[in-house]
């Protein structure tokens, strides 16, 4: 049986951090931290999972599924400063950009805000030494008996699903995934491994969303349009993920169109991340993994680096600038300065949480209050244009279609909108669907088949008995199982019992059956002799000189009975081996001699 | 390619056993002899392990083996594989049995029973696979042999139950290929076969490995494409085979449900877990629908194009599989295609200014949404947004297919053909782009969806361009705003990429003439003309304002109001235009003006008759003069082709066909002349000169004859027989002038028999054709033969001459249409001063921009010949990928030339030309040939007529200016 519980991510959007245990052995799958709090909610409670032993001695290991914050935020904390020494997958472009994440993260809470009691870069260093990096579809054994494998999911570069395996029962973790390819990912994918436990985000579990293509020409047409007026276009984004994605959507559209005015990036983290991008081609979609020979699609010919002094350059441009909500930073500087220009453009390419200067804009405010009760007037267009990288409802059902499991569950999204998966998926698929809230643990009862090895001769010499294996139909065969040593095997009975060094013992049944006959016990022996052999046809039957019949290996005597000469006792005695002939046998002879013809 | 491996291996394998050198000795003296099969079975005998024999066999095998001696060769195998231990040995030769019997002429019938014998005592899988493979190819030779079949089917069955998966696959493919198609056949022949074979192929549907389960539906489609009508039962076997593990299951699964569908369209079948019932197409749609979204991408592909192919598919269902039903928490939402539309029809265009005006509206019941079962649902949304461009190309074809049948359906996929316009690959964009300019007849593009097509003409990529003008030249536009906006941006267009000039042109000048009544209100704007005031007259030469002309002046055509819109300039300019580009300018009526053309454009049919009467009543002329003298049937055949050229020049229409009599009267007209009696009665020392004449002429005619057989397109067999009667004619004279001109007889020895051959062949080829050609001169010919074979060649030549002489001129019938083949070389332009500068040694890269016409095959026969001017000449073949298709009938040929030379003092010219190859035996004449024929006269053909090689120069040589410089040291 397994228990899944969420220490992170149950019915929530945040901080994912799920506990599985399956079949003995203690996985723990993210380990993310929440954005939302600057205390010690921000990080799972990690207590909860053993109460108070030692970690490295409960978990037999941890996944992290991509470089997302939200899935990895918590891991210097987890390694270094809670303590856990034992392995941590991740894939190849996690690892390599999960520490530049992580190392932003720690800069901005410790040296900005000046909080103490966080770990430190050393730590983050070391806290990757522990990691172990995998490839796709690459199967590793964590220890004999659990394996894990990772599968490709879209998202962000590098972001994995995880198989993980212990005998014959399995589990899913998708973390998060897209089943729509973008610009520079592939769609996630996953063979028909059937899984005893799909676990699976459902950010968008209410959602089926429009095609792609109309969100991404409405952005280019914006864009396009601005730059043809001599606007200048503000796009503010997150370092990495979707920054990647526009980036690579205008770069294509300006070597398309042949345009040239020119685009920044704002520099810094992003053109570190930007290298790794280069690096992981495997990684990404069909058109860059078919083009990077003539050309890696990450080496922008268009997109150079931002250098403040550009934003006052008069002319068309588009820069990209972070953070991506408009409340600080480079972003918040070059927005006051175009906000006055009717003819320029912000595009917000995703969501903004409420109280920035992004969520306001949004919300339709044109005149903001800055700092030192200046007032800004908002003169640029503003456009909203949504570009997510999670499944929506179609994509989770046809992934569920793809890997065909026996249960599923739902993390990582609002519970009222996961009620309605659940439903979904229950009636369509009709197999169990769970949803743990934060620290409840659901426990999946499964039903494991137990593998047995069999001897090859036994296997032979059974199937040359029956007809050809038949898939719908289970077959009987006859031998010893032994188990020994946590295994199972069936064997040949000789073999069975030269293995344990058991004498064979022999079973016979013997019958006697009465028969009503006055003559000789000779004859009676001949007559029952010339009925067997006329009965049955297909079978060896012979009569011995001392007057007994076999029939194969069935002994058959007559004798006179000792008070009543007219009737014969038949003693038929047989080996169990042959009881189906046997039973007939004595069955056949009960019935009594057929009248003689001589 | 598992074959050529295990090749490979062996080969390296058997290195080792080739230590044996005194072998290798004595071998070669062995294969001295005649009989191919003695040696083998000497080698074969001698062979001491198995891999020696191996060897042998492997050596055996890279020679061909003559027909006589194929049967002696498969006795001595047969023979070696019984004795054979090793089984490596016996599946080489089970392979090379198979090779055997595939020879030609060799009927594979004696061998049979051995095969099937072979079959009983084998024991390795492998074997008895190959075997079977080998019993695969002698059925597939005896086809018309129905018990054979029977008999091969039988055993096939009999191995079915066989546990390795390699040989139940092999007697499904057997059972697939040759099983009894026809029902009747079935019930004559009392054995097991007689079995229902789809039953026997349906049974191991369920087999337990994926590579049979593949097989047997194979074997099922095999089947159904031999002509048997498969059973409906079967659907619901191939539906679960849907939802196989395996993709190559899944795979042929998609087919054959497919093909079941075609059969069956209108059988109802039930939908499982409701009592409801609908069409088995429209099941089929939906389940075909519903793998587009499979996990394996070839899965995806196959699923996607076979969707294009089921027109049948209820309107309903198929309008579903663009639908999405999006939502958003739960809430109804729109699409933002339907957002365009709705701004479109309330009067507004995009706003998109605030944030969340695509938020949801209305609630959506939640029992009611289904998110997976609805089968065709989105269906094309999904392939069209797939991860690989292969799914995705083969979705806008589906679509294209479909919506060629379904004008509503046409009109629905188009937002998403559209959208396909701004795909990352780019021929998925020129798919689209192709895909909407064959569903143009059934749509109008709104405005909205004008604009995103018309954001596409900034493509960098030339062909995006070309495809999309041609997308518009077909396209109908609602209103006079989106012929503006047309216009604007072709304009655009004009000034970015220059070079797109005449394509810009042509596709405004189908514009103009499809919407005169949108273009007459935006004119006065255009030409910017002023009620009250003179506006300067706008350069002539410009070629923005030349766009706009064309698109006026073709609008015009059908607008008589609009010429009173011009002024004066206007006028001047069309007269000029229609003068410089009479092929984008139409002839207008103009008032009170000099009708330019008024004679030709109301009456252009009977004018066409006219010009084709000419030609015909020229022809006839000739064609009456059987016995003029020479000098005045000379006179006539000299004017009638220089009459036939001038109208082939002034009615293009014709000029196929006028431009054909014409070279078919010149090759007259030579022989004629090369055959003057007088010439020929000179005395001998005079011989020279006529004999350079009539050589020349004989020379000339052959490669005329090729010219008239290979580079018009609609030559039928008729005008074939015709020229290649010509072709026989000239070699004849080129013979009688051999003769007249060698001494000694022996040299003419192997000419005259060369010749009969020739006659010979064109006897064989045109049997059909000589009742029409009595009185000819291989009429008179063939009358000779038994005489000519007998004579010497001297006498030969005589007879020859005589009967040239006498024979009547062919009448040659006009077929229906005739086009000769053309190409124009648009760049080079041959116009440029500044010579191309290259280091001498290394290459530079010439482009070559060419358009052709009524070329078939060009991939094939087209190539560009290079001369130097050292005389040095270098022929380039063009890949396949260089040649474009862009309407029928034309090619456009956009390649590089790579040039290179040693250095040169000085700038100098090369030329560059296109030459249209050919090759005999791909000549008309041959597939002419019914198929019984050909495989009986195959081999016994004479080689002479084959293989005759070719090329035609059919451009006008481009030169180019060129300067190898030396290299630096």
């Amino acid at each position: 049986s397994f228990s899944g519980s969420g220490a992170g991510a149950g019915q929530d959007v945040g901080r994912s951090c799920i506990l599985v245990s399956i079949a003995g052995k203690n996985v723990m799958l993210d380990c993310g931290m929440h954005m939302g709090y600057n205390d010690d909610r921000r990080f799972p409670d990690f207590s909860y999972i053993t109460q108070n032993g030692r970690l490295t001695d409960f978990l037999d290991c941890v996944i992290i599924s991509h470089f997302h914050l939200d899935h990895c935020g918590a891991l210097p904390y987890f390694s270094e400063m809670v303590g856990y020494d034992g392995p941590i997958y991740m894939t190849h472009p996690t690892k390599a950009i999960c520490p530049i994440l992580l190392e932003d993260y720690r800069k901005i809470t410790v040296d900005k805000k000046g909080e103490i009691n966080f770990f430190t870069s050393q730590m983050i260093k070391d806290c990757m030494k522990k990691v172990v990096a995998v490839h796709l579809h690459q199967t590793v054994q964590v220890d004999e008996e659990l394996e894990i494998k990772a599968y490709y999911a879209g998202h962000v570069l590098g972001a994995a699903m995880f198989q993980i395996k212990v005998g014959c029962e399995s589990v899913v973790y998708t973390g998060d995934y897209n089943m729509t390819p973008d610009r520079h990912l592939g769609a996630a994918w996953i063979d028909k491994c059937r899984p005893d436990l799909l676990i699976s985000e459902s950010t968008y579990a209410t959602t089926i969303r429009d095609s792609k293509r109309c969100r991404e020409r409405d952005f280019l047409k914006k864009v396009h349009e601005t730059v043809e007026r001599g606007g200048k276009v503000l796009i503010p984004v997150f370092a990495l993920g979707r920054a990647q994605e526009l980036c690579i959507l205008l770069e294509t559209f300006w070597e398309r169109m042949n345009l040239k005015a020119p685009i920044y990036f704002s520099t810094g983290l992003t053109e570190k991340a930007n290298h790794y991008y280069k690096l992981f081609i495997t990684w990404t979609n069909q058109k860059i993994r078919k083009t990077f020979v003539q050309r890696n699609m990450f080496e922008f010919k268009h997109i150079k680096a931002f250098d403040r002094a550009f934003a006052d350059n008069p002319g068309p441009m588009v820069v990209f600038a972070t953070p991506g909500m408009l409340h600080a930073g480079q972003s918040l500087q070059i927005f006051k300065k175009w906000a006055g220009n009717e003819k320029n453009m912000v595009i917000m390419p995703g969501y903004c949480v409420q109280g920035t200067v992004g969520h306001k804009i949004l919300s339709g405010q044109r005149k903001l209050e800055m700092e030192g009760r200046q007032i800004l007037e908002v003169k640029m267009q503003v456009e909203y244009m949504s570009f997510s990288a999670h499944a929506d409802a179609k994509g989770i059902m046809q992934l569920i279609r793809q890997a065909e499991p026996r249960n599923v569950l739902l993390v990582h999204g609002e519970a009222k909108k996961m009620e309605f998966l659940k439903q979904k998926i229950e009636q369509e698929f009709h197999v169990n669907c769970y949803m743990p809230a934060n620290g409840e643990t659901t426990t999946i009862f499964t039903n494991p088949s137990i593998p047995v090895d069999i001897s090859l001769g036994l296997l032979k010499r059974e199937t040359a008995i029956g007809l050809l294996p038949d898939v719908k139909k289970p077959q009987l065969m006859h031998g010893t199982l032994i188990m020994k040593d946590n295994s199972f095997r069936l064997v040949s009975p000789e073999q069975a019992l030269k293995e344990l060094g058991l004498a064979e013992h022999q079973l016979r049944f013997t019958c006697r059956v009465h028969i009503q006959d006055p003559r000789k016990e000779h004859e009676t022996v001949l007559r029952v002799y010339n009925h067997l052999k006329g009965v049955l046809k297909d079978y060896s039957v012979q009569h011995l000189p001392d007057g007994s019949i076999t029939v194969e290996s069935i002994l058959i005597q007559a004798t006179a009975h000792s008070e009543d000469q007219g009737t014969k006792v038949l003693l038929v005695s047989w080996t169990y081996q042959d009881e189906e002939l046997g039973s007939y046998l004595t069955s056949l002879l009960k019935k009594g001699l057929p009248p003689s013809t001589s | 390619m598992a074959a050529h491996l295990k090749k490979r291996v062996y080969e390296e394998f058997t290195k080792v056993v080739q230590q044996q050198h005194e072998d290798l000795s004595t071998k070669k003296l062995r294969l001295t002899k005649p009989s191919k099969s003695a040696a083998l079975h000497v080698d074969l005998c001698k062979a001491t392990s198995p891999a020696d024999a191996l060897q042998y066999l492997l050596q055996f095998a890279r020679k061909p083996v003559e027909v006589e001696s194929v049967e002696g060769v498969v006795r001595i195998l047969l023979e070696h594989y019984y004795k054979e231990n090793d089984a490596s040995v016996r599946l080489k030769i089970a392979s090379l049995l198979g090779l055997l019997s595939k020879t030609a002429g060799f009927s594979p019938d004696c061998i049979m029973d051995d095969a099937i014998n072979t079959l009983q005592n084998e024991k390795s899988h492998q074997v008895l696979a190959q075997l079977l493979d080998t019993l695969l190819v002698i059925g597939t030779k005896l086809t018309e042999n129905s018990s054979v079949r029977m008999r091969l089917v039988e055993v096939a069955c009999k191995h079915l139950t066989d546990s390795s998966h390699g040989v139940r696959n092999k007697c499904l493919q057997l059972i697939g290929c040759l099983g009894p198609v026809e029902k009747g056949v079935a019930k004559e022949v009392e054995s097991q076969a007689a079995k229902d074979v789809q039953k026997i192929i349906g049974d191991h549907f369920n087999d337990q490995d994926p590579r049979v389960r593949t097989a047997a539906i194979k074997a099922m489609l095999q089947l159904h494409e031999r002509g048997l009508k498969l059973q409906q039962a079967i659907y619901s076997q191939a539906c679960k085979l849907l939802a196989d593990d395996y993709e190559q299951v899944r795979s042929a699964a998609v087919q054959l449900i497919w093909v079941l569908s075609q059969l069956y369209p209108e059988s109802i079948v039930p939908i499982p877990s409701s009592n409801e019932e609908i069409r088995l197409v429209d099941d089929a749609f939906g389940k075909i629908c519903h793998m587009v979204s499979d996990g394996s991408w070839v899965v995806r592909v196959q699923a996607a194009k076979l969707l294009g192919s089921m027109q049948q598919v209820s309107s309903h269902f198929l309008e579903q599989t663009l639908d999405k039903k999006l939502m958003s928490d739960l809430r109804r939402k729109r699409t933002a295609h339907e957002r365009a539309k709705e701004l479109y029809s309330s009067g507004e265009f995009s706003s998109g200014r605030k944030w969340g005006d695509d938020a949801p509206k209305e609630e959506i019941d939640t029992g009611a949404v289904n998110l997976i079962e609805s089968g065709a649902c989105g269906a094309f949304v999904h392939g069209l947004e797939d991860e690989m461009y292969e799914v995705r190309i083969a979705a806008v074809e589906a679509l294209c297919m479909l919506a060629q049948s379904s004008p509503s359906f046409a009109e629905k996929c188009l937002d998403f053909l559209v959208d396909m316009f701004n795909d990352e690959i780019e021929e998925v964009r020129l798919q689209s782009i192709h895909t909407m300019r064959k569903i143009s007849n059934n749509i109008t593009l709104r405005e909205d969806q004008l604009d995103t097509v018309l954001a596409v003409l900034e493509d960098s990529s030339r062909d995006i361009r070309e495809a999309l003008h041609e997308l518009l030249c077909c396209t109908n536009v609602s209103t006079k705003e989106g012929i503006h906006l047309a216009l604007v941006e072709l304009l655009k267009n004009l000034t970015k990429y220059p070079t797109d000039r005449e394509s810009i042109w042509k596709c405004l000048k189908f514009l103009g003439s499809r919407h005169p009544t949108l273009v007459l209100p935006l004119v006065p704007e255009l030409l910017s003309t002023h009620p009250f005031f003179d506006t300067p007259e706008p350069d002539m030469d410009d070629p923005a304002y030349i766009a706009v002309l064309v698109l006026i002046f073709n609008a015009a055509k059908s607008c008589p109001t609009m010429p009173a819109l011009f002024s004066d300039h206007t006028f001047r300019h069309y007269a000029y235009l229609r003068d410089s580009l009479s092929h984008l300018v139409p002839p207008l009526r103009l008032p009170g003006r000099k009708l330019v053309s008024s004679p030709v454009s109301p009456s252009i049919m009977p004018h066409e008759d006219a010009s084709q009467q000419f030609l015909h009543q020229s022809l006839e002329r000739v064609y009456n003069l059987q016995h003029l003298d020479p000098q005045g049937v000379q006179e006539l055949l000299e004017f009638t082709i220089r009459d036939l050229q001038r109208l082939g020049e002034l009615q293009s229409e014709l000029a196929g066909m006028a431009d054909f009599t014409a070279t078919y009267l010149q090759c007259q007209l030579l022989l004629i002349k090369a055959l003057q009696e007088k010439l020929w009665n000179v005395a001998a020392p005079l011989y020279l000169k006529q004999n350079a004449l009539a050589s020349a002429a004989a020379k000339q005619i052959l490669e005329e004859t090729y010219k008239m057989e290979f580079m018009y397109s609609g030559v039928e067999s008729r005008q074939v027989v015709i020229i290649h009667h010509m072709r026989l004619q000239a070699k004849a004279l080129q013979l009688i002038v051999t003769a007249r001109t060698t001494r000694g007889v022996e040299p003419l020895f192997g000419m005259c028999e060369k010749f009969l051959q020739e006659v010979d062949s064109f006897q064989r080829c045109f049997i059909s054709e000589l009742p029409h050609m009595q009185g000819s001169f291989v009429d008179k010919l063939l009358d000779l033969m038994p005489r000519l074979v007998t004579s010497k060649p001297s006498e030969v030549v005589k007879i020859l001459q005589t009967t040239l002489r006498q024979s009547t001129f062919l009448h040659l019938p006009l077929p229906e249409e005739l086009h000769k083949a053309t190409a124009n070389i648009i760049e080079p332009t041959g116009e440029s001063d500044n010579p191309l500068r290259f280091t001498s040694g290394l290459v530079v890269a010439l482009d070559v921009d060419a358009t052709l016409e009524h070329v078939q095959d060009p991939q094939g026969t087209v190539k560009v010949q290079v001369l130097y001017p050292d005389g040095q000449a270098q022929i380039i073949h063009p890949k396949a990928a260089d040649f474009r298709n862009p309407g029928p009938g034309r090619h456009r040929l956009i390649t590089q030339v790579y040039l290179s030379h040693t250095a040169w003092t000085e700038p100098c010219q090369i030329e560059v030309r296109l030459l249209l190859a050919y090759n005999s035996n791909r000549s008309k004449a041959s597939a002419k040939i019914p198929k019984s024929t050909w495989s009986e006269s195959l081999e016994a053909l004479p080689q002479s007529e084959n293989g005759i090689e070719g090329t035609i120069p059919f451009s006008k040589p481009v030169k180019v200016y060129i300067m190898p410089k030396p290299a630096r040291r």
